[in-house]
C-alpha cells in the first residue's frame, strides 16, 4: 500500500498524514478544510510529488459546472464543420472534450485529482458528483460510451465553508480540518521554505506574527503564507531585526485590510 | 463489537449514518488503526465527523465512552497536591511489557484499589500513584493505557486529548464571526414577483409557447424578475451593560449593514428599554432621535424587527412611569407598555439576547429576561439563536 509521509518542502502533521493515508486506503475522496493559508491546496501537490504521480488540479468557480469536469460536447465546433465542410462530422467522439475529472479518469497511471474550493460552486455541484466519485465512472450520451477509471485516483477536495456541503456527498468523504499551526510547527514549516535563515529574525517576526494573530479586532488574520511573504520581504531588506516588533515594517504584506492595519498601528502607540 | 459507542456518539447529536459506520468497521478491518489508540481517535474522527464544529461533540463522547478521565473528581485533594509536585521527567524506552495490557474497566479498578492502600506521595514508581513513573495511575509519566490524574499531560494520549476538547470554539452554539453572520442573514429572504418592477426577465417557457402558437416566429415573452421583499427594522440596546457584549453586536450591525439582499433597513438604539424616543446613533445622544411614534407611523407592519439587548435591568425601567434610566427624558408610559406596543405593530418581531439562553434564568436581570421574554420570543445571539430566530422571522 502506497502510504504518504510529508514531503521535502511540505510539513504534514501526523493527524493530517493519517488522513491521508485513510483516504487512500479506503479509496474515498479526502475533504481538506481549514483557515485560508494552512496549506490545503498544498497537501495535493505534496501527495504527488510523494508518491511521485501527476497532480491534476480542477479548481472550481462560481459558475462551474459538474457536467464541465466530465466532458463538453462541442456542438458549436460541429455545426460549423459541417457547414463548411470540415473535418468527419459523422464522428461524434471528436467533439468530445473531456474535462478534468475525465483527464483523472482515462490516465494511463494513478494520478492525484485536486478538487480546489467545492465550496465556491452552486449549492447542488457536489450532489451532482456524487455517483462519479463514488464509481468512478461516467456515461456519455452522445457516444454511448462509459468512460471508467483504470486506476482510481486519489481525490483530495478542498473547502474554504463559504458554503455548506450536502450531507450525501460529506457522507462518502473522509473529513479533515487542518488547524492553524502551533509556533513550534510554524518554525518547521519556516525552516522547510528558507532552510539557514537568521533565528533572531525569525523569533522577532513570529512574536510580531502571533501578536498580531491574537489580537481579537483583528478582521483578517494574516495566516502561513502571509508569514512566509513577510519574512522573505524582511530577509531582502535587511532591516535591523531589533526594529521588527516596534515597527513593524512591511505591515502590508500580513494585513490586507485597512481598518487592521490602523488597529495594529493604535496599539503601538 | 463496540456498537455502543456508534449510539453514544448518536445520542451526543453526531449524525452518522450507518454507511460511515460500516467504513469505520471496514477501515479497522484493513487495519489501519493497529498501532496505537491514538490513530483509532483519529480514524474515528476522520471517518465519522464531518465538519470541525462537531469535533467537540465528538471528543466528548470519545472521552466519555473511554473515561478515566473526568471521572475523578472524587479524589482526595492531598493527592492532587502530590501529583502537581516534584514531576520528573523520563525516558520513553524504559516502559514495562506489562503497561499495555491493562483495559480500562480493570484499571479504573485498580487505581480505587490503589488508592485506598496508598497513603503517601509517590513519584518515579512503578506500582503507587505518583508522578513520572511507569505505572498505569499518575500523571506526567509514561503508560499509553494508563489513567492521568490531575497536573499536565506530558505524554498525550488519545483520551486526553479529546477530553482536552481544544476544538470546543468551533461549535455551532458558541460565537460567530462576521461571515457566519452574513451566511445566517442570507436565509432571511422572501421572494415576490409581485414587485413594482419594469418586466424585464425573459420568460423562456412562455417565449417557446408563444414562438409555437405564432407559427415559429419568434416571439419573446418578458416577466418581472423575483425580488427580495425583506424589510428590516433593528433595535439595538447600545450601553451600559452591553458593553461586554460590543465585539459581538458591532460584528451584527456589520453583517447586517453588508447584508445588501434587504429590500431595506433602518436601525435605531436605545438605552436598556425603548421609549417615547428612538436614537440615531449609537452613542444616544439627546436630540439625535426620532420619535417612537413616528417610526410606528412610517415603518409599516410589514418590517420585520429584530431587537438586540440583554434585557437585563431594574423592573421599574420596564414597569414604571419614569422609568427610563435618561433623566431628561421622563416617560408617560412604562416601558413594557411600548415593548408590547411594537410587539402589537410587528408582528414579525424577534429579541436577540448575547446573555447564553442557559443562564438567562439566573443572572442579574433575569426578571426583565422573563418580562421580555413573554412580549418578544427571545433567541440567544448565537449561530444557532440567530438561525431559529430568523425562521421565526420568516414563519407565517
Amino acid at each position: 500500500m502506497k502510504k504518504f509521509t510529508g514531503s521535502e518542502d511540505y510539513v504534514a502533521s501526523k493527524e493530517l498524514m493519517n488522513a491521508v493515508n485513510v483516504a487512500i486506503a479506503l479509496e474515498k475522496p479526502l475533504l481538506i478544510k481549514g483557515e485560508p493559508g494552512t496549506g490545503k491546496t498544498m497537501l495535493a501537490q505534496s501527495i504527488a510529488d510523494a508518491l511521485s504521480m501527476p497532480l491534476i488540479i480542477w479548481g472550481i468557480k462560481s459558475t462551474t459546472k459538474a457536467q464541465e469536469g466530465l466532458y463538453v460536447y462541442d456542438t458549436v465546433q460541429r455545426l460549423y464543420d459541417s457547414q463548411f465542410g470540415e473535418g468527419d462530422v459523422a464522428d461524434i467522439s471528436k467533439y468530445i472534450k473531456l474535462g478534468k475529472l475525465g483527464e483523472a479518469f482515462t490516465s494511463d497511471q494513478q494520478v492525484v485529482l485536486l478538487i480546489d474550493e467545492i465550496d465556491k460552486a452552486d449549492l447542488e455541484f457536489p450532489n451532482d458528483l456524487l455517483w462519479e466519485l463514488d464509481r468512478m465512472e461516467f456515461y456519455i450520451n452522445e457516444t454511448k460510451k462509459t468512460v471508467k477509471t483504470r486506476h482510481r485516483p486519489i481525490v483530495i477536495i478542498t473547502s474554504n465553508a463559504e458554503k455548506e456541503l450536502p450531507d450525501a456527498f460529506l457522507r462518502r468523504c473522509i473529513f479533515h480540518y487542518i488547524e492553524f499551526p502551533s509556533e513550534e510547527k510554524m518554525r518547521e514549516i519556516i525552516k522547510v521554505h528558507f532552510g539557514s535563515i537568521d533565528k533572531k529574525l525569525v523569533n522577532q517576526a513570529m512574536k510580531a506574527f502571533y501578536d498580531i494573530r491574537g489580537m481579537r479586532e483583528i478582521q483578517k488574520k494574516p495566516s502561513t503564507s502571509e508569514l512566509l511573504d513577510w519574512l522573505q520581504a524582511l530577509q531582502i531588506s535587511g532591516i535591523d531585526v531589533n526594529r521588527i516588533t516596534d515597527e513593524i515594517p512591511y505591515i502590508g504584506v500580513l494585513l490586507k485590510k485597512n481598518q487592521d492595519i490602523d488597529m495594529v498601528n493604535a496599539y503601538r502607540r | 463489537m463496540f456498537i455502543d459507542f456508534f449510539y453514544l456518539l448518536r445520542a451526543q447529536g453526531l449524525e452518522i449514518s450507518l454507511d460511515e459506520w460500516l467504513c469505520l468497521m471496514e477501515a479497522l478491518d484493513k487495519g489501519l488503526a493497529a498501532n496505537s489508540l491514538m490513530e483509532f481517535y483519529y480514524l474515528c474522527r476522520n471517518i465519522l465527523v464531518k465538519t470541525e464544529s462537531d469535533y467537540d461533540k465528538f471528543d466528548m463522547a470519545f472521552a466519555k465512552y473511554f473515561e478515566g478521565i473526568e471521572s475523578v473528581d472524587d479524589i482526595p485533594e492531598e493527592l492532587w497536591k502530590w501529583l502537581s509536585e516534584g514531576e520528573q521527567e523520563r525516558e520513553l524506552e524504559d516502559m514495562p511489557a506489562w503497561a499495555q495490557e491493562h483495559n480500562l474497566d480493570e484499571l479504573r479498578r485498580m487505581f480505587k484499589e490503589r488508592l485506598e492502600e496508598q497513603n503517601e506521595k509517590h513519584d518515579g514508581g512503578n506500582y503507587w500513584v505518583g508522578t513520572g513513573g511507569t505505572s498505569p495511575m499518575g500523571h506526567g509519566g509514561y503508560n499509553p493505557a494508563g489513567v492521568r490524574v490531575g497536573g499536565y499531560s506530558r505524554h498525550k494520549s488519545a483520551i486526553q486529548i479529546a477530553a482536552e476538547r481544544n476544538f470546543r470554539d468551533f461549535r455551532q452554539d458558541n460565537e460567530l464571526d462576521i461571515r457566519q453572520f452574513q451566511m445566517a442573514f442570507r436565509k432571511l429572504r422572501q421572494f415576490s414577483a409581485r414587485v413594482d418592477n419594469a418586466k424585464t426577465e425573459l420568460d423562456i417557457d412562455r417565449t417557446i409557447d408563444a414562438t409555437c402558437e405564432n407559427a415559429g416566429m419568434l416571439k419573446l415573452v418578458y416577466e418581472k424578475p423575483r425580488k427580495n421583499t425583506v424589510k428590516l427594522l433593528l433595535l439595538m440596546d447600545s450601553d451600559g451593560s452591553m458593553t461586554r457584549y460590543s465585539q459581538i453586536c458591532s460584528q451584527l450591525f456589520q453583517a447586517v449593514n453588508q447584508s445588501s439582499h434587504l429590500k431595506d433597513l433602518k436601525t435605531y438604539f436605545f438605552h436598556n428599554c425603548i421609549y417615547d424616543y428612538l436614537y440615531t446613533t449609537p452613542e444616544c445622544n439627546d436630540g439625535q432621535w426620532v420619535k417612537t411614534d413616528w417610526v410606528l407611523g412610517n415603518l409599516d407592519s410589514s418590517y420585520k424587527v429584530i431587537i438586540v439587548g440583554d434585557a437585563a435591568m431594574s423592573s421599574y425601567e420596564l414597569t414604571a412611569r419614569g422609568g427610563n434610566i435618561n433623566w431628561y427624558t421622563f416617560n408617560e408610559d412604562p416601558g413594557l407598555i411600548w415593548l408590547e406596543r411594537l410587539k402589537r405593530h410587528y408582528k414579525k418581531s424577534i429579541w436577540l439576547n448575547p446573555i447564553k439562553a442557559e443562564r438567562w434564568r439566573m443572572t442579574w436581570g433575569s426578571r426583565t429576561i422573563a418580562m421580555v421574554s413573554g412580549v418578544f420570543p427571545m433567541f440567544e445571539l448565537t449561530l444557532d439563536g440567530l438561525d431559529a430566530g430568523i425562521k421565526k422571522l420568516l414563519n407565517n
